[in-house]
């Protein structure tokens, strides 16, 4: 357990229970969240907690501002679906297509890396900004090739698609949500609500698409973690803490820190892969804008920079609210009276509002994220000062 | 290279990946030379430094003490000049791959890694001088080696009992004294040494002077100081350098240097003719 964890432990119960929560909600979702719904944003936290993860390598361990981990995202799913568009729904052009977007991150990191990494942090920020905007404007532009702006639809091989049905017989589900929703408005009817609850699950390519991106988030996690806790880890750490002395010891910061941001890029690649294959639709709104840019700096920020624990915490939260939020708004919009100033506040469409003012809220109160507040409240429980 | 009461009594695997130079002639500068917009802080510094020997590097405020170091160390470019390590030209190259040549520098203002315990700050400089910071699939943790290594280095300098205290929470004196683990546990060719002692307490002060005059008699080293504290400097040196308006204005023994009248002069603004006061101020 301690080298799977590489030392690093979430080093509180609270955050523990909720890590283990969602493992289980992520390993197990499927079978436990009824509706398609459900299912794709479960497929999506597994693949915004590799973008947020690798985001974090580069924000929170080494403090290198980039705004281009959209656009390598966007390589690795532009990647699948260009050459799906071009060769076909075989494996011999899933292949091809993973091995041109990682190929093409690679050249691209490591070109932004080596020409940017030597100026200031804010310098380099700009540069990637401007590279990821360049990078947006030539998806649009290049119609032929990329869709523009309609996009592409992705032909995955059979086997990862609904068509493919491996078994005839179907798998039973149980609802947890809507069982416990049902068990606390009407305890009497617990009977029921259990059979409600209950549902069955016909597995398809779906299913295997869902838990290939599972395995690899948890494979990229584990991995991240121990990176993060190697002595190269240790020198990313020296150099967010203090650039100028860690080449007085003789690390050359450039080659580590272009390291990172290649490592990194290649993560979000295979984020946009795996997004490609559950999606089946890539366009540049749901790969390159910035606005998802802003989010996933949001998801590394609210979850706690420098300690991977939060890319896992912020991507749930997040997109939790996002899917949410709305609707949970809805419910209570039906119980104020229309017309007044609470039912404007509360409307459905102000969504983006609530959801402002909760990251507000969770920076005043969390300042070093949910997971460094969560471990610092431990950290001074065990040492009695709480 | 000997091994002494410096050394770590650890028993590591780590391997030595500095090749011991061929041709231990030493640090040599030629006619180092910097200049700030119109000024020269450094002007045509010629020297050289030989194994087995401490050099003070001494001034007046302003001097160029500093910037000379800065020079040697690649942290700043000279305008015009040369530094060669062992017969080897090292202008050219920066910071971190002179430090990997065998420079390691200690700073006059602490430059630590505030956020990082004691033990990991004195692991960073144990893993860089041992070359295994680009392993990233191994966990640090692990390699006792190193650990032990820097935990050594801590108790050196008296800080065995505040390894896992975060740097940011020692007290000054504590911070001066881990700039010097840092130094050590890079176990370089050419030891730089900035005001080590400077805004440490009277008792604290020994500890770094012991360990200074250790490396000087047990390891064949060139050890580089720069110190306004005369008493230091006179116990310590086999040589002064003085430095005045960046230029070299006296290079010997201390003895000879003390007495020179042109360092009375320029140094301490008196000529030997004033004894009271040149006496005051260089015991």
């Amino acid at each position: 357990m301690n080298r799977l964890f590489s030392g690093d432990y979430p080093r509180s119960r609270l955050l523990s229970a909720a890590l283990l929560l969602i493992f289980l909600a992520l390993a197990l979702g499927p079978f436990l969240f009824d509706g398609i719904r459900t299912f794709s944003m479960l497929g999506m936290m597994c693949v915004f907690i590799i973008v947020v993860a690798s985001y974090d390598l580069m924000l929170g361990y080494t403090h290198i501002v980039s705004f281009a981990h959209t656009m390598f995202f966007g390589i690795g799913a532009y990647g699948i679906a260009i050459a799906s568009d071009h060769y076909g729904s075989g494996y011999g052009a899933l292949f091809a297509g993973i091995v041109g977007a990682l190929l093409a991150s690679v050249l691209l990191s490591l070109l932004l890396g080596l020409l940017s990494l030597r100026v200031k942090a804010i310098f380099f920020a700009l540069v990637t900004l401007a590279v990821a905007f360049a990078f947006l404007s030539l998806v649009t532009q290049l119609y032929n090739v990329t869709g523009g702006e309609d996009g592409l639809a992705v032909r995955s091989p059979r086997e990862l698609g609904p068509a493919f049905r491996p078994f005839d017989f179907q798998v039973p589900g149980f609802n947890i949500f809507g069982f416990l929703v049902a068990a606390v408005s009407s305890p009497g009817e617990i009977g029921q609500a259990f059979q409600e609850a209950l549902f069955s699950v016909r597995l398809s390519g779906r299913h295997l698409t869902y838990y290939i991106t599972f395995v690899t988030m948890v494979a990229i996690f584990f991995f991240l973690l121990r990176m993060v806790n190697s002595p190269f880890g240790r020198v990313l750490q020296a150099i967010r803490e203090n650039e100028f002395r860690a080449q007085a010891l003789g690390y050359r910061t450039v080659l580590y820190r272009t390291a990172v941001v290649v490592v990194s890029a290649l993560l979000a690649t295979v984020a946009g892969i795996l997004f490609a294959l559950l999606n089946r639709y890539v366009n540049p709104e749901n790969t390159l804008n910035f606005e998802l840019m802003i989010f996933i700096l949001l998801m590394c920020v609210i979850g706690g920079m420098g300690t991977l624990y939060g890319a896992v915490i912020g991507t749930v939260l997040f997109l939790l609210a996002q899917n949410y939020l709305q609707d949970l708004l809805k419910q209570l919009d039906a119980l104020v009276p229309a017309d007044t100033l609470i039912a404007e506040l509360i409307n459905p469409d102000r969504w983006l509002l609530w959801f402002g003012l909760l990251f507000i809220l969770s920076v005043y109160f969390f300042p070093s994220g949910i997971v460094g507040q969560l471990r610092i409240w431990s950290a001074k429980r065990s040492s009695g000062q709480d | 290279m000997q091994r002494n009461d410096l050394d770590v009594a650890t028993d590591t695997s780590t391997v030595d990946s500095r090749a011991e130079p061929a041709n231990r002639s030493g640090l040599e500068i030629r006619d180092l030379s910097i200049t700030f917009g119109g000024h020269t802080a450094v002007d045509r510094v010629s020297c050289a430094f030989h194994a087995g020997t401490l050099t003070s590097i001494v001034g007046p405020n302003g001097a160029g003490k500093t910037t000379l170091f800065n020079l040697i160390s690649g942290q700043l470019n000279a305008t015009a000049g040369s530094v060669r390590l062992f017969d080897e030209d090292i202008t050219a190259l920066g910071a971190p791959a002179r430090a990997d040549k065998g420079l390691g520098r200690a700073f006059q203002l602490t430059n630590l890694f505030p956020g990082l315990t004691a033990l990991e700050n004195v692991r960073l400089a144990v893993a860089s001088r041992y070359r295994i910071g680009h392993i990233f699939w191994q966990m640090a943790a692990r390699r006792r080696d190193i650990s032990d290594r820097a935990a050594a280095y801590l108790e050196q300098v008296n800080l065995g009992k505040r390894a896992d205290t975060p740097v940011a929470n020692l007290p000054h004196g504590d911070q001066r004294k881990l700039e010097v683990a840092l130094l050590l546990a890079l176990e370089p060719e050419v030891f730089m040494f900035d005001e080590p002692t400077a805004g440490m307490s009277v008792d604290e002060v020994p500890v770094i002077l012991d360990l200074i005059a250790d490396i000087k008699k047990h390891q064949n080293k060139i050890i580089l100081l720069v110190e306004h504290k005369m008493d230091v400097v006179r116990s310590l040196s086999d040589r002064i350098v003085v430095l005045h308006n960046g230029e070299l204005v006296a290079d010997g023994e201390p003895a000879q240097v003390i007495a020179s009248p042109v360092v009375q002069q320029v140094y301490l603004g008196t000529s030997p003719d004033q004894p009271a006061a040149a006496g005051s101020a260089v015991s």
